[in-house]
């Protein structure tokens, strides 16, 4: 049981939840937009979070979007997990949201939900960083399309009115040779201790981790020396462990150094995978 | 836009017919189906999503029920166990002693039942995903899947002629 009472608007345009948001904000009052509702409802049940009122953003047609045109592949915020997995567009993604919770919840995390939600993982969001996608978000004043590296840092920076509207991923990444690496502590069905997605174009190959730092991340520096074909592959990856960004991560799935000593062989495993490809 | 305060009479589409019901914005799902529609066949696990005990079929779709709100479910057709009406997985669980004390059944029913609708031809890695979502305390998931891939053979013999 939810223990407190909240407003449930459900808009049909991004317009109108962009005006039902900021007319609520203006009034003192805390919104939420709402997609698969799998992280409000554990939460609110908990007493974790409090609103006064939710935007149901799934009647949106431009949230719903999923189709390969023009040479970009288009995903709405709430577009299913399942459904992305379905239709495999982009099989990167489809590997990664296919290893998110369970498949029967699969059927509500929506994209845009597992980009915005505070449960630090955001897996999602690793294939859209080594394909240097796009997002779309809105507010009152309008849409804007912008790079995600320009508005994820740790995690999508939003104001209290923006909503994630779609992402776009350009073609020519979908078919490139790629790998995802999911280790748990124990189960298959559970938080990543690490996730890892890589991906190959013609510069090099492009790396993004989830549960090695509290956010995920790409680093430039690391996939500098991970790409250093001069040096022996075992100091490439040290060196790279050497330059992850922030602390890493301590915690019930694993401590600070069985994670180093589980991403030292994770990546030899990425880097063996694509020698093995070339 | 629809705009819901506080309680009201909305319609829910559950197993083929239009019911009203009494629901504000805060109400779960699973606890509207249970007390006001008396449809105690989902069932509260972990209310958390991790068990699958509560799992319902949402325009054909397992969802777990206690993750979603009730006003979410207006304009969706919603199937619970008692729904199913003799469907072939039934049979299949009583044929294959697919339950012990029972709990987990209604959920691992409708898991199964959209499996064998939706992919009717499921590869053994499908059948595994979709089966990871639910858990059964007394441990009957060899039984069980066996139930499951009785009727996915079933499945593909009416495909294949035709027949029922
Ligand atoms: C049982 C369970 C297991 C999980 N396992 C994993 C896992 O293995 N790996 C992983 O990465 N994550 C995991 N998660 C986390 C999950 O992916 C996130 O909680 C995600 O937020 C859920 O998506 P949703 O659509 O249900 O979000 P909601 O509950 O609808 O929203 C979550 C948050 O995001 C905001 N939001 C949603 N959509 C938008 C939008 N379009 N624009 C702006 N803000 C928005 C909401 O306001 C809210 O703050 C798990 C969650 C659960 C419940
Ligand atoms: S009661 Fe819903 S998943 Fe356990
Ligand atoms: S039969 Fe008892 S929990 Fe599954």
């Amino acid at each position: 049981m939810i223990p407190f009472d909240f407003k449930y608007y459900k808009p049909g345009t991004i317009e109108e939840a962009t005006d039902i948001a900021n007319k609520t904000l203006k009034k003192g009052k805390k919104i939420m937009y709402y997609a698969g509702g799998t992280e409000f409802i554990s939460m609110a049940r908990m007493h974790n979070i409090y609103t006064d009122a939710i935007i149901d953003i799934k009647g949106i047609p431009e949230c719903n979007t999923h189709e390969l045109k023009n040479n970009e592949l288009t995903i709405g915020s709430t577009v299913t997990l399942t459904s992305i997995a379905e239709q495999n567009f982009f099989p990167l993604l489809s590997l990664t949201v296919e290893r998110i919770a369970d498949h029967t919840i699969q059927d509500k995390i929506t994209l845009g939900g597992n980009l915005a939600g505070t449960i630090i993982y955001r897996e999602a969001v690793l294939p859209l960083m080594v394909t240097d996608s796009d997002i779309v978000i809105a507010n009152t004043y309008g849409k804007k399309r912008i790079p995600l590296k320009d508005i994820f840092d740790k995690r999508i920076q939003l104001q209290e009115d923006e909503m994630i509207v779609k992402v776009i991923i350009k073609e020519q990444f979908l078919s490139l040779p790629s790998i995802h690496v999911k280790r748990t502590k124990n189960e298959k069905i559970d938080y990543p201790l690490i996730t890892i997605v890589a991906l190959k174009d013609d510069i090099g190959i492009n790396f993004a981790f989830s549960s090695i730092c509290e956010y995920p991340f790409r680093s430039s520096s690391m996939e500098n020396f991970l790409n250093d074909n001069s040096l022996p592959k075992d100091e490439r990856i040290k060196k790279a462990i050497d330059n992850v960004p922030d602390k890493i991560l301590n915690d019930i799935s694993g401590s600070s150094e069985y994670r180093k000593f589980m991403f030292h062989s994770m990546l030899y495993e990425i880097l063996t995978h694509f020698e093995e490809v070339n | 836009m629809l705009e819901i305060s506080d309680s009201t009479i909305i319609t829910l589409n559950v197993n083929g017919k239009d019911r009203k019901i009494v629901a504000k914005p805060s109400d779960i799902l699973l606890h509207t189906l249970r007390k006001e529609l008396g449809l105690t066949g989902a069932k509260p696990g972990c209310e958390n999503g991790d068990c699958g005990a509560c799992t319902i079929l949402v325009d054909d779709w397992p969802i777990k029920s206690c993750l979603m709100l009730t006003v979410e479910a207006i304009g969706k057709r919603i199937l619970t166990v008692e729904g199913l009406n003799d469907a072939p997985i039934q049979q299949a669980f009583v044929e294959n002693w697919g339950f012990q004390c029972g709990y987990c059944t209604s959920g691992f029913l409708m898991v199964c039942h959209s499996l064998s609708k939706i992919h009717p031809n499921a590869d053994e890695q499908t059948i595994q995903n979709w089966l990871q979502s639910n858990l059964c305390r007394c441990t009957s998931y060899d039984e069980i899947e066996n139930a499951i891939k009785s009727i996915l053979k079933w499945e593909v013999y009416y495909e294949r002629t035709g027949r029922k």
